[in-house]
């Protein structure tokens, strides 16, 4: 009983600010000042959603090819990025050199990479993936750094007296300590590679995905199915910060890091 | 008759060689405004095999340095820190250091944390289990031993960092004010429990506190550092039998001792950085 309770407590606020959108939504629409290609009403929207879903080019088909693409060039990225952070809080020298690299990349907007990778790689899948990785290995590199490097030196300090040290203070020691603020790292850095992974497919003719859809439905002045398709988006990225944030909860309620709410 | 006293005198002087030595050591720091503070000075002291030696003064007189350096965390800029005759390299499994912030690690369950240093000496995992329920229930923690150390209360928790220190059975205790943190019931239960720990083992222990009662009631020797940068001004020897009471009336004079020595120098303190003051202005 209670947790259905709690389940309500916590549901309510999403259904709600949704109300309040297509509330809105409804009422600009009903006064008619924009035409429907500006503006669809939120029914052909919901119509659009409902008749794409299905299908080999469905917009469920298109999620899931997209998605496969986020989790295997994140994939990519943490690998890449964890090694280069790591590298980066243990040397000061690779600090300079590669961090400030790093930092750089981060300030570039990863889609702006696309006109070179389509030189490389050809209008594909890879170079998507390239624009993908590029822009997700810095986020990922500069939070793994920054997470071994606001390891609490007391916890460091009691590793070293109690015997551990070189590989293996930093592999039972900091590592270990250093998971939270990792997590938190990566929760950005996905969101990094999903606004990247769209926009890049938005381009790219030669790969079918969400963000391609986006582009085809806006070609054909398809504005409803370009709001659907929208939505999606936004619907598989809650889905993805939903695993991570399961995650660090998990994490912090272990550690004791969890304020009871 | 008069044998008595030269028969003391021969046992006084027997050489017994020392458990640490700490020689001419110094040590300074520079602080981030760039100006260079000497927290250390030319100090020496010996400590003997299972001797409780307490370190008090008045707070930044370079305690924690000086018991940082003896577990190997910090090197001395002059002088050296020997242990058993070998000078000190850095931390090691002999030197137990036990910090005012238990630090006990967050991912770990209290018996993991407990049995920690027995992975780095090659305790086999099942046995690591059973060494650190032994210390857990020296501690009076067994019962918790699967908890979460977020779980426990603050003195359970040094209780925990006790027990952990002293799982690879060290031959010296280091203690940087473990109790200052603690309210004054978990400090009491802490410090009966640190004498009782000290009394079965009879290990070395050197206690850096500015609780005067505190090191009163453990210590053989309370050492007494002056301001910075300290060195060594006094010490008080207390041959009160143990197990100790907190209302032995014998200790309550030593406490008043060495408190009115402690007084003067926290004073000279006081009046050091009010002229260091005036000359500002």
């Amino acid at each position: 009983m209670s947790r259905l309770k709690g389940a309500l407590v916590q549901t309510w606020p999403r259904i709600a600010i949704i109300a309040v959108i297509v509330a809105i939504w409804a009422a600009v629409y009903a006064t008619g000042y924009w035409d429907t290609i500006q503006l669809p009403s939120p029914t052909s929207v919901w119509d659009a959603l409902w008749s794409h879903l299905d299908g080999r080019d469905g917009l469920l088909a298109l999620a899931y090819r997209s998605l496969l693409r986020l989790f295997v060039s994140l994939a990519v990225s943490i690998a890449v990025g964890t090694g280069i952070g790591l590298a980066m809080a243990a040397s000061k020298v690779v600090q300079r050199s590669v961090g400030s690299l790093m930092v750089g990349l981060q300030a570039l907007p990863s889609i702006s990479w696309l006109p070179l990778a389509i030189l490389w790689f050809g209008m594909s899948a890879k170079a998507i993936l390239f624009v993908v990785v590029v822009g997700a290995v810095p986020a990922v590199a500069v939070a793994t750094a920054s997470s071994v490097r606001l390891v609490p030196p007391a916890l460091v300090r009691a590793g070293r007296t109690l015997g551990a040290s070189g590989l293996e203070l930093y592999g039972k020691v900091v590592l270990p300590a250093a998971v939270p603020g990792y997590i938190a790292g990566l929760q950005q850095a996905w969101a990094i590679a999903w606004r990247a992974l769209m926009a890049a497919e938005l381009f790219v003719t030669g790969a079918r995905g969400l963000g391609h859809f986006v582009a085809q439905a806006g070609e054909a002045f398809d504005t409803p199915l370009v709001l659907a398709t929208m939505i999606v988006i936004m619907l598989c990225g809650i889905g993805v910060d939903l695993l991570f944030t399961l995650v660090d909860r998990r994490v912090r309620r272990r550690r004791g890091l969890l304020v009871p709410s | 008759m008069s044998s008595s006293p030269v028969l003391r005198v021969v046992t006084e002087t027997a050489p017994v060689s020392p458990k640490l030595t700490l020689r001419g050591v110094s040590k300074g720091y520079v602080q981030s405004s760039g100006e260079r503070v000497e927290a250390v000075a030319n100090v020496s002291l010996d400590i003997a095999p299972g001797e409780f030696v307490c370190l008090i003064g008045p707070s930044g007189c370079g305690k924690s340095t000086l018991l940082n350096m003896i577990a190997g965390l910090d090197r001395p800029d002059a002088g050296e820190v020997l242990m058993d005759g070998a000078p000190v390299t850095g931390p090691g499994p002999d030197r137990a250091v036990l910090f005012q912030e238990p630090a006990l690690f967050p991912w770990m369950s209290v018996v993991e944390n407990v049995g920690f240093a027995l992975g780095f000496v090659g305790t086999p995992k099942r046995e690591r289990r059973e060494r650190a329920m032994f210390w857990l229930e020296k501690v009076h923690l067994s019962a918790f031993a699967n908890a979460q150390p977020h779980e426990l209360s603050p003195g359970m928790r040094q209780r925990a960092a006790l027990a952990r220190s002293l799982v690879c059975q060290p031959e010296v205790l280091l203690a940087d004010e473990p109790f200052g943190a603690l309210d004054a019931q978990s400090r009491e239960v802490l410090q009966h429990e640190l004498q009782s720990v000290w009394l079965e083992t009879r290990n070395t222990f050197v206690f850096v506190t500015h609780n005067v009662r505190e090191a009163v009631f453990l210590a053989d020797r309370v050492v007494l550092m002056s301001a910075r940068p300290g060195s060594f001004l006094a010490e008080h020897r207390i041959s009160s039998p143990r197990p100790r009471a907190f209302e032995d009336v014998l200790l309550s004079k030593v406490v008043v001792d060495v408190h009115d020595s402690l007084l003067k120098e926290v004073e000279k303190v006081v009046e050091a950085e009010g002229s260091a003051r005036s000359d500002l202005a």
